[in-house]
């Protein structure tokens, strides 16, 4: 019983933290763009291969 | 441009042809300022498909002067430029090399989607107190007994505070504004149930009652505003896909002052009397007459008549229709809101009223349902009240009633099955305005053509190019690439002649044609009278209909061209498909009787109407429609607007004026017109489905409504029973994804393989 006090706090805590987070996400315009942001991970910053080579 | 839809390209080559880039005084117009010297300019690139897209527009425009910043949204097909300074940098030049087509996006359109943040927000907030409160209640459930349980029910009562009154609120005010206008709809018993259930809850926790229905009232809210997040999410998507294609109007005209000098002025200060100039590709923006100047103008959105018309000073021009060859300068005679494209609009909402008494099916339903739920919650508590006495145990079974009679299945069978059909056809290259738009083509029995750009590309092509020396050919598309007549666009397709003959000067005559000298000779391409000025002319020579257009050399004609307006591809098997489906098919235009009956032999349409006003198609419509035929209009030009709105249901190409596109119900982005088809395919399967959908739900009914009258549901029970009855109403909805895979596949959006081809070049 007594561990109840803590670990309901505990739970709605984690709950909230989640849910700000994705309020948060909204209203900072993540999800406005979501086909955008799936392809956008096939991009690479610098895309030419020779560099990679070079480096070495 | 090596990726994406290929359909689509073809499809915005269309719309090419009719819209040039707008000047720079037009893009100051439509452009937001920052702050600063800092401009923000939107611009719809409707060709955007992937990956390599971005990645070629962001680096591309990076590296433009004054370029500050530029970002690709995918999702919604348009970029935003961020740029510094006085001179606009050329936007449109630097997409146009890379093979992407820009319009300028109207400021006025682009407001955040509010309404859909809302909604997420109501449904994450709704959805981490349902999550929370079920925990607490499973426990209760389990057998948490005495203070446990009391605990577990305030801990619930506080969670489910800002929920009903964050997500609620969505309902509790549209509840409360259809009743302030005596009105019902499905958010009253929303409304009541939630509340009262609270409120009971309540009463049971402080009095340490056994079952408390917290979680009930809460997980109703949540899966409702799934549903109305779903149903929202597909209307807008396809409303700003629709409104980011180009503009039809003129933002503005350069007006020539008395004192000689040039202005850039807003479409909506003109006033009749001014006096325009008209670039060639640019758009006529207010009715008026030609005082100087000839060129050909493209009046097929207008009128629908596919062949350029030439016009000289004294030549009375209608707004919307596009200057092909030559400056131009005119008289405004009308101010904008009096122009035909202003008359168009009254047309159209006159015409409007036919439809709007149309009712979604949901809303059909809930108008039984609503007052239906609520007399039998309202009976349940009498006859517990008459039956034991006790007002709290009355009170407590007409809740569950209440409850469990929650439209839940109902809010979600509509909207999950129009956002899986929407989803279906915006693979397929269609946009659809909203899920009614679907329900009502499910019903049509009658199919209205437009020709010119519809049945047809609205776009000249060469006919009689096998019998044309090649020789000849070849100089005639050298000479009419430096031209952006439609004709000339026809014959450059066939250049690339191997013995690549030389021109020294080529000038353009405007209304007439193309001279060109090559070494001693004098080349001419364009009208008979002008170019073969030695050869006996007049007649229209051997080939009819758009004949005289001719090549002369030294005055002496060589070659004849003939012309003819392309039907779309796929247009003769649609029609087929349609007959199929039986729907009878019928043509309307605007074009002569001549060109009409080509083409309807052409696509085997036995039924057409030639030489109509844009009334006419609306009257034609009306006369279809009170002899009880539900119509659909698949039209694209400005003078189709009315006939659009008037129709039971309607669907335009992406091609079509932007007015029409807005008139219009549905649109198809890709060049085949067997999109009308199998949108309507789709339509019949979804509203089968959603049938379906809301029997299952009433059955559903039908079996709990008579347990919980009895009072014997528990609140697990009445939980189960929701969850699974939306469950139900979700599987069902997920086969049409099945059964439309089983069609023809529409060429892929996307290609994977290109994202890398043009990554790593």
């Amino acid at each position: 019983m007594t561990t109840l006090v803590y670990l309901i706090p505990v739970a709605l805590f984690l709950g909230a933290l989640g849910l700000s987070g994705f309020l948060w996400a909204l209203r900072s315009g993540q999800y406005e763009d979501l086909d955008g942001a799936a392809e956008r991970i096939l991009i690479e910053p610098d895309d030419r291969p020779g560099d990679v080579l070079q480096s070495k | 441009m090596s990726c994406c839809a290929p359909g689509a390209e073809m499809a915005l080559e269309v719309a090419n042809a009719a819209s040039a880039s707008p000047s720079s005084d037009e893009i100051k117009l439509a452009s937001r300022s920052l702050g600063g010297d800092i401009h923000q300019t939107e611009l719809s690139v409707p060709t955007v498909h992937c990956g390599a897209c971005i990645q070629a527009i962001e680096a591309a425009l990076g590296k433009v002067e004054n370029v500050e910043s530029a970002r690709v949204n995918l999702s919604t097909k348009r970029v935003s430029i961020r740029w510094h300074g006085d001179d606009v940098p050329p936007f449109f030049a630097v997409l146009g090399r890379l093979g992407y087509q820009a319009h300028l996006f109207d400021p006025e359109i682009h407001e955040k989607d509010k309404t859909l943040s809302e909604l997420i927000r109501a449904v994450a907030v709704a959805g981490f107190a349902a999550g929370n409160i079920m925990l607490l209640s499973v426990s209760v459930w389990s057998g948490a007994e005495g203070a446990t349980r009391d605990l577990f029910h305030w801990l619930s009562a506080l969670i489910a505070i800002p929920a009903l009154a964050f997500a609620g609120g969505i309902y509790f005010r549209s509840a409360a504004n259809a009743l302030r206008h005596g009105r019902m709809n499905m958010d009253v018993p929303i409304a009541v149930g939630v509340s009262l259930a609270y409120a009971m809850s309540l009463y049971e926790t402080i009095n340490h009652g056994e079952h408390a229905y917290f979680d009930a009232s809460v997980s109703l809210l949540f899966f409702l505003l799934i549903g109305r997040t779903l149903d929202h999410v597909m209307r807008e998507r396809a409303r700003t896909a629709v409104n980011g294609l180009s503009r039809l109007a003129a933002r503005g005209s350069v007006v020539l002052r008395d004192d000689g000098t040039r202005e850039y002025v807003p479409v909506a200060e003109l006033t009749p009397g001014m006096r325009l100039l008209i670039a060639a590709g640019e758009r006529i923006p207010v009715d008026g007459d030609i005082t100087s100047g000839n060129s050909d103008l493209d009046c097929s959105i207008v009128s629908g008549e596919s062949e350029p018309k030439a016009v000289s000073a004294g030549t009375h021009v209608q707004a919307g229709t596009l200057n092909l060859t030559g400056p131009l300068t005119m008289r405004a005679t009308a101010a904008a809101k009096d122009s035909f494209l202003a008359e168009m609009v009254r047309l159209m909402e006159a015409a409007e009223g036919g439809r709007s008494h149309y009712r979604r099916i949901a809303d059909r339903v809930s108008a039984l349902y609503a007052p239906v739920v609520h007399l039998a919650a309202f009976v349940t508590f009498l006859g517990w009240m008459v039956e034991s006495g006790d007002w709290h145990r009355a009170l407590t079974i007409a809740i569950a009633v209440l409850i469990i009679t929650c439209p839940c299945a109902l809010g979600l069978a509509v909207p999950i099955v129009q956002v899986v059909a929407a989803r279906r056809l915006f693979e397929a290259g269609v946009m659809v305005k909203d899920g009614s738009a679907m329900e009502r083509l499910a019903a049509i029995d009658t199919a209205v053509f437009d020709k010119t750009g519809t049945l047809t590309l609205g776009q000249p092509r060469l006919v009689n190019a096998s019998e044309i020396d090649p020789t000849m050919l070849a100089m005639a598309a050298d000479m009419a690439a430096h031209s952006r007549h439609p004709f000339s666009r026809a014959i450059t397709a066939y250049a690339g002649f191997a013995g690549e003959p030389k021109l020294d000067s080529v000038r353009e005559e405007p209304g007439f044609g193309i001279e060109a000298t090559a070494g001693d000779d004098i080349w001419r391409l364009g009208r008979r009278g002008w170019a073969g000025w030695k050869a006996r002319t007049g007649g229209e020579g051997r080939i009819g209909g758009y004949g005289g257009t001719v090549l002369s050399k030294n005055g002496s004609i060589v070659a004849c061209f003939a012309f003819e307006d392309a039907p779309r591809s796929d247009a003769k098997a649609t029609i087929r498909q349609m007959k199929e489906a039986g729907v009878s098919v019928d043509m309307l235009s605007g074009d002569t009787e001549k060109a009409c009956g080509d083409v309807a032999d052409a696509l085997e349409i036995e039924n057409f109407v030639p030489a109509l006003l844009p009334s006419g198609k609306v009257e034609w419509i009306e006369s279809l429609t009170r002899a009880g035929h539900n119509v659909l209009m698949v039209g694209d030009g400005l003078n189709d607007t009315p006939a659009l709105r008037a129709a039971h249901v309607s669907i335009a190409p992406a091609s079509a004026a932007d007015i029409g596109r807005k008139a219009a119900d549905f649109v198809f982005l890709r060049e085949s017109l067997l999109a009308v088809p199998l949108a309507m395919e789709i339509s019949r399967k979804a509203g089968r489905l959603i049938r379906q959908n809301i029997a299952i739900a009433i059955v559903y009914n039908a079996f709990a409504v008579p347990i919980a009258i009895l009072g014997h549901v528990t609140p697990l029970i009445a939980a189960i029973a929701m969850s699974a009855s939306s469950l139900i109403v979700i599987a069902n909805a997920m086969r049409l994804q099945a059964t439309v895979k089983a069609m023809p596949e529409a060429t892929p959006t996307r290609r994977r393989s290109d994202v890398v081809g043009v990554a790593h070049p």
